[in-house]
Order: C-alpha cells, then structure tokens, then sequence
C-alpha cells in the first residue's frame, strides 16, 4: 500500500489492549486500552491527556509494539505510514522502531543506559539502523547534542548519563530519539520528573525539534498547562477510552464531556483560599468498570441512561467528538 | 502572634573523600529566617535543591540542624534535651510526599494512625480505639477500612491516613512536604480541600512545602521562595506572586505552563551568575522583602 499526503501519519483505529490478571479460577482480562482511535497528521501534535491508569501509556507502548505478555494487543489497527504495525514481524517493527518512530520517555536516567557514553548511546542507533558507519554516526551524535543544545557537545559525547543533570538528559534522550530523522515523535510524560524551569526549557527545545526536523508529536501527559502550550489538538482519556477530543484551544476554554469539565475546575488558580472543585471518587478499577459510561459514577450530569451502556463517540462538530450522553439527544 | 520563630537557619551535609574526590561540605540550607503566625499557612517553594524539604525536616530534628535557631511557641526546639525534644514532636507533625513509603506496609491502618498515642501514653485501649475512629472520620474515611493494609488503599486515601496519623496527637504545627504532588489531578483537589478545612476546623498552623506555584498561591497566606538554600523572597502570597520583585521569583512564575495560554506571562530566565545570590533580604514593600 503506498503512502499518499492526504491520510494521516499515524491512523490507530480500535485499539484495545488487554492484561490477562490472576490465574485459574480467578483468571480475568483487563482492557487497559478500550478501542481507542487517534489520527496524527504529518507535523502535528497530538496531546493525549489522562490521569494515571488512564490507559495513556499504554497506547503508547501500544503503536510501538512494546506491550509485554501478559499484556497483547486484542484488537484494532496502527496504520503508520500507510502499513498496519500489527501485522508486522518483530524484525521488521524493529526496524520501524527508533527510526521511523522515536520515542522519549519520563525518567531519563532508566532510559539511558548508564554504561555507555551519551555520545555512544546515540551513535548506537544510527549504526544499528544502517544510517551511519561508526565514525561518521560519532560526528552525528556530536551535531546532535549541538542540535538540542547541549554546551561544549563535544566533550559532553563522552560523559555518561550520571554525569549530567536531570535536564540534559532529557536532553541528550531527545538527541538520541531524533537521531534517525523519524517521522513521529513519542514522547511519554517527558517533563513530569523535571523542575518547572527546566521543562520550561524542555518544551521549548520540543517545539523547535518539530520545527526543525518536520516532526509529528504525540505527547502524552497528565499536566493540561504542558497540553496548552504545545499541543494542536488534544485526546482526553478515561478508564480506558477517549473521551473526548478536538483542537486544544477549543476543549480547554469549551470542554464538552463532564469529566474534562471537571479536570479543569479541579485546577487551583480561581480564588486563593476557597475550596477547590473536586470531582469526587476515585479512579475506577479498569477490571471491574460499570457497565454503562466509566465515568458516570462521579459525574454531576448522570441521567438513568449513563449507567445501560457506555456513549458512542459522538461528532460534536467536524473536528470535535466527545463520547458523553449529554451530547445525545434522549430517545 | 509568631508561633513559629526560625533564625538563621543551616544545614551542611559533608560528603566524605572518595578514591575519586576529596571531601566537600554541601550548604543544602544558608541562613534561612522566617516566622510563621498562629492559625497561618506558610508556602515553602523552589526546586530540587532549594533546601525546602531540608528546612522542614531540620525543624522538626528528623535531622539535626548544623546552625541556628527555631522558637516553637516558648520553646527552644534545638536545645531540647531529647526526652524534652520527644515530648515536643506531639506539638509538631509531619505529613510527607510519598504516601506510598511513608506508611509502614505490614500494620492496618488503624494501628498506623494509633501508633503515636501508644507511644505517647494517651489514654486507654478503649479511649485510643475511639479517637483513631474520629481520626479517620475527620480525614474522609471509613471506619470499615480500619483494619486494611496501606496496599489496599489508593493513593489519595493513603495520603488521608498519612493525615490522621499526624494529626492523631492533637499537633499545634503541621510540617506538609510535597503532600500531593505524588497524586492525580483530580484527587490533588480533594487533598487540599481536607487540608482547608483541617486547618479551619482545628486551628492548625501549616507549613506547606511544595513545589507546585499554583497550590501555594490557592493555599497559603504567606510564601518563601527558596533558591539555593536561601530565601530569596518572602511576602504575603498575593503580593510575591501579583509583583515579584527578586528574578528567580519571576523566572519561576513565569516557566510554569498555563492551561490559558493567553494568561501566560511572558518567559523571564533567571541567570544566576548575573545576580548576586550573596544580597541579604530587604524590605522592597510593607510585609515584602527581597534579597535583592
């Protein structure tokens, strides 16, 4: 199938993921990713925005084929490119891997390899990938490092990643990410263990490596204040599913499904030293979810009708969808 | 009236000579110096290793100060004696980040939060049973969930239990460090609605170190920010925050990213070998000092 311009980069339709949990008698699956869809186009940035156990990074894993057993992929496609990720062999995914896909993750200092050089982990990739002989890719990992700004990139090739900060990294995990010039960029959380004035410095630098290298960004966070500054569209997940999404600006000042609503009420800032607008309970258990919308057991606006069955994705507009029956009209 | 009097405050942690370096002396806490009013929030701020977790924890001794002085009410907490200090930490708590560490994985919850009663020799069994079952009520929790085990409980909840249990001996002071940047969105706002009403409910004073700008502004009545173990300013929190007068003050306010992009201020990057991080605080307002 050849690639055309006009269909999206990335194009994940139904995903679900699944955990297989306890055996025997008590053997049970949960559905950590509940057919999910997402498009990212060319040069876009998609923030996928949810608190933990949201099933966000798990649809990350997810496109990039790393979901370990017990975990499997049960349904959906990942069309990337214009080729379905799931029907691909492991040696071929490997080679989609870090370099037509790169990734980055929360916590530099695991996903760096700590010994090895920073200058060799990224010289490494393009080695692996047949972009570069050794020499040549050690000249590239320096450009890099340069790239993201790095001081003195030259002797910081030879520092190993305990050697750095928290913040040059991240960095350096951007340099190597980037490395094989992929066209989609994930990156999970990758400002959630930095200082404020370092991930200041870290969406900076993001914004100007898509700019740079064409590149599409899916970024997956918890934090809607990183969403609103670097994302183009946003897809909110919950216990599982998207249930809403739409261009950023949009769903931050109108959001349309409760629970969006609800996380942003939720955020201090209105007025100093009155109570903050909660949404009340918990989490639900992804193993034992209501049979109707997840959601509806914390929801101000739960009709008779939330708790049958889960809400259809529902357009609210050409580039608005919302999966809420607030949005449907009863009938 | 000040019931929390700190002066001059240091800690110095000395790393040993290695095979590789010779000894060092790390300032985590250079000189710090604040009062807290009864019945008042307090925001300790600033990043990894701005010395505000070290600040919280040398005034409650779970480390011993290098330098200083900290006047708790009519007490001099650093000259205690430590049977006198022991009989002090009724009055001061502590409530910590990690509500996952911090509370002891193999006892029920409800002996977690009756721990410090036993220790302190507080009333009978029967009484202490009672009180534990207050204690959980006040937080938001069940009386059923008594005898679960931390594992069983979620995050936010767990953070409740870890609030019980400080809370458990009647405290005057409340040292919070972090205590809900471990916890999602949507829980975070249960968390510090508890704390609101906790500390109207029972005259607490609070002294709330975090990190994140926003929760200090909604909490506190009045803030420090720390930056290299020093205080660099200090005010009435809708003071420093509406006009910081010091530029790592200002570099902080504006790197945190807003929901509302049009609210943002414009960046400001704080270069500390510009500045003098030696300048002592002055009073750039009434109630405002900046070491600038």
């Amino acid at each position: 199938m050849a690639h055309d311009s006009v269909s999206p980069l990335l194009d994940v339709r139904g995903l679900t993921t699944e955990f297989a949990v306890g055996r025997g008698g008590s053997a049970r699956t949960t559905r950590a990713v509940d057919g999910v869809s997402l498009q990212v186009a060319r040069g876009e940035t998609l923030g996928l925005v949810g608190e933990s156990g949201c099933g966000k990074s798990v649809t990350a894993l997810s496109i990039i084929r790393l979901i370990q057993p017990p975990g499997r992929i049960t349904a959906g496609a990942i069309v990337f490119e214009g080729r379905d990720l799931t029907a691909l062999g492991e040696s071929e995914m490997q080679r989609v891997r870090g370099a037509r896909i790169g990734f980055v993750f929360q916590e530099p200092m695991t996903a760096l390899n700590p010994v090895f050089t920073i200058g060799d982990q990224i010289a490494e990739s393009l080695v692996v990938h047949g972009l570069a002989a050794k020499a040549a890719a050690r000249a590239r990992a320096v450009e890099l490092l340069e790239a993201v700004r790095i001081p003195e990139p030259a002797r910081r090739a030879g520092d190993y990643p305990h050697q750095l900060s928290g913040g040059m990294r991240q960095r350096a995990l951007i340099a190597a990410a980037i490395s094989c010039k992929p066209s989609l960029l994930i990156a999970d959380e990758p400002t959630t263990a930095l200082d404020v004035t370092i991930q200041a410095e870290i969406l900076d630098l993001l914004r100007d490596m898509r700019e740079q290298f064409g590149l599409a960004l899916l970024l997956i966070t918890h934090d809607l204040g990183v969403v609103a500054h670097l994302a183009d569209r946003i897809a909110v997940m919950y216990a599982g599913r998207i249930v809403e999404e739409g261009p950023t600006a949009a769903v931050l000042s109108q959001p349309a499904h409760p629970y969006t609503r609800g996380l942003l009420a939720s955020l201090p800032g209105a007025a100093p030293g009155t109570r903050l607008k909660a949404i009340p309970g918990s989490v639900p258990d992804l193993s034992a979810l209501p049979a109707g919308c997840a959601f509806a057991p914390r929801c101000g606006d739960r009709e008779p009708r939330c708790d049958e069955r889960p809400p259809e994705r529902t357009a609210l507009s050409a580039d608005r969808h919302t999966r809420c029956y607030l949005h449907v009209k009863a009938g | 009236m000040a019931l929390v009097n700190v002066r001059g405050l240091v800690k110095q942690f000395s790393r040993r000579p290695t095979p590789f370096g010779r000894s060092s002396v790390v300032r985590a806490v250079d000189g710090v110096s604040f009062t807290v009013d009864e019945g008042e929030t307090f925001g300790l701020v600033g990043e990894s290793g701005s010395g505000k977790t070290t600040t919280g924890r040398c005034m409650l001794r779970l480390i011993e100060p290098t330098a200083g002085q900290f006047l708790f009410g009519s007490r001099d907490v650093f000259a205690l004696k430590p049977a006198a200090m022991r009989a002090a930490r009724r009055d001061m708590q502590m409530v910590f980040q990690d509500p996952y560490a911090s509370l002891n994985p193999r006892m029920r919850a409800g002996a977690i939060v009756e721990e410090g009663l036993i220790i302190h020799g507080i009333g009978t069994p029967q009484e202490r049973r009672d009180r534990v079952r207050e204690l959980f009520a006040l937080v938001g929790l069940d009386a059923h969930q008594l005898e679960r085990y931390p594992h069983e409980f979620s995050g936010g909840q767990r953070q409740r239990i870890g609030l019980a249990r400080a809370l458990a001996l009647r405290p005057s002071l409340v040292v919070a460090d972090e205590p809900v940047s471990a916890l999602d969105v949507s829980i975070q706002a249960q968390i510090i609605n508890l704390f609101m009403d906790l500390q109207q409910a029972l005259a607490l004073t609070l002294i709330f170190i975090a990190h994140d700008l926003r929760l200090v502004r909604h909490l506190c009545t009045r803030v420090a920010v720390m930056y290299r173990g020093r205080i660099v300013e200090m005010g009435c929190t809708d003071d420093v925050f509406r006009d910081p007068a010091h530029p790592y003050t200002r570099a902080l306010l504006s790197a945190v990213p807003d929901p509302n992009p049009g609210a943002q201020p414009p960046r400001v990057i704080f270069d500390a070998k510009a500045s003098d991080l030696q300048a002592p605080l002055r009073e750039v307002a009434p109630g405002h000092d900046a070491a600038i």
